[in-house]
């Protein structure tokens, strides 16, 4: 269906971001509750949460923060995980970049994978919105995700104290990390990156303040993108 | 235990870098093309660092920390294999959890 106001855009990108929330609901429910016994606060945990709105990148600053890593290295690392989202902004700005800057600001900040893919995805099919439209469907796809990451890392703070100590919430670190990743090796290329930064992270184990997940992290992306390279100019000759 | 000015500093200084890389394109690029091994490398990011983050801890998982506990492999094999298959992350999470759950239960 053609989308004629700016009011209905909202709604539909509103609907079509809700199942959305079964996927965000879950690693927020999961953030809160390693923070906590990591030692945060509720207050601590939820500022987290809503200064950076990035489930992945707040994993990895916990954890090496429990590692006792330099902060530069924990700060790093977390943004290297996060370069995604500069590679989402490239992406939804030919369509949104003529949209006023203080809005453009607000759209930065809510900038998320479901955002990122239902807008991006609604844009490419539906070229004639106009740019307020299009800015009505990107705030209403962020609308109920954003709900439920704040008030499922709210749920996982307060939950946290109370879960029996007996739960391996050690490893709910690498199975939250597994599944968001095992879904993405679409191409033989990804799977490379994937292969060549676990083997160097293994190798790199003992390299002094955490550098080795820089190292394994940097050795994967290179290999990924090479392979990419090499196998597009395979398919060409 | 976290220190504490570390966990502020951590969180206001990831705030401003996450937001930053945020704003970046869409703020201050506007639709210039970039160059073209920076696109490709970005896209090779997620499945790189995530998996170097957590083949450690996969890897010497057991006690001693010398080597894999049975279970967490399992877990995280179960994981992987869903993941792929299905492309479905939930799906996958609480596949591993579940296999964590029954491994650790019947072999401690």
């Amino acid at each position: 269906m053609a989308i004629t106001t700016t009011k209905s855009a909202y709604w539909a990108g509103f609907r079509d971001g809700a199942p959305f929330m079964l996927v965000a609901g879950p690693f927020a429910v999961l953030f809160g509750v390693l923070a906590t016994e990591a030692g945060l606060n509720l207050f601590e945990v939820m500022s987290f949460s809503l200064v950076v709105i990035a489930g992945a990148a707040q994993f990895t600053a916990m954890q090496l923060m429990q590692e006792n890593a330099p902060t530069v290295i924990v700060l790093i690392s977390a943004l290297a995980v996060n370069l995604r989202v500069a590679m989402y902004s490239a992406a939804i700005t030919p369509y949104l970049g003529a949209a006023p800057l203080w809005k453009r600001a607000f759209m930065a900040y809510l900038l998320v994978d479901q955002s990122y893919a239902l807008s991006h995805a609604k844009f490419e099919t539906e070229p004639e919105l106009s740019v307020p439209a299009r800015a009505a469907y990107y705030f209403g796809t962020c609308t109920l995700v954003m709900i439920t990451w704040f008030v499922c890392s709210y749920l996982g703070a307060a939950l946290g104290t109370q879960l029996p100590s007996n739960l391996p919430l050690d490893f709910a670190l690498p199975i939250t990390f597994l599944s968001m990743v095992a879904p993405l090796l679409r191409t033989l290329p990804h799977v490379i990156a994937a292969v060549v930064a676990i083997i160097v992270a293994l190798l790199a184990v003992n390299v002094p303040y955490s550098l080795g997940l820089i190292i394994a992290g940097s050795a994967g992306m290179a290999a990924g993108a090479l392979s990419e390279t090499y196998l597009t100019r395979k398919a060409l000759t | 235990m976290i220190d504490k000015s570390t966990l502020w500093t951590v969180i206001i200084l990831l705030g401003v870098g996450s937001f930053a890389l945020r704003f970046s394109f869409l703020g201050l690029v506007g639709d210039r093309p970039m160059p073209a091994w920076l696109v490709r490398s970005l896209r090779y990011t997620a499945v790189a660092i995530l998996p170097a983050m957590i083949a450690p801890l996969i890897a010497f998982s057991n006690e001693a920390g010398t080597g894999p506990d049975p279970s967490r492999l399992a877990a995280a094999l179960m994981t992987l294999i869903v993941g792929a298959a299905t492309k479905n992350v939930i799906l996958a999470l609480f596949t591993g959890a579940s296999t964590l759950g029954i491994g650790l239960y019947f072999f401690g």
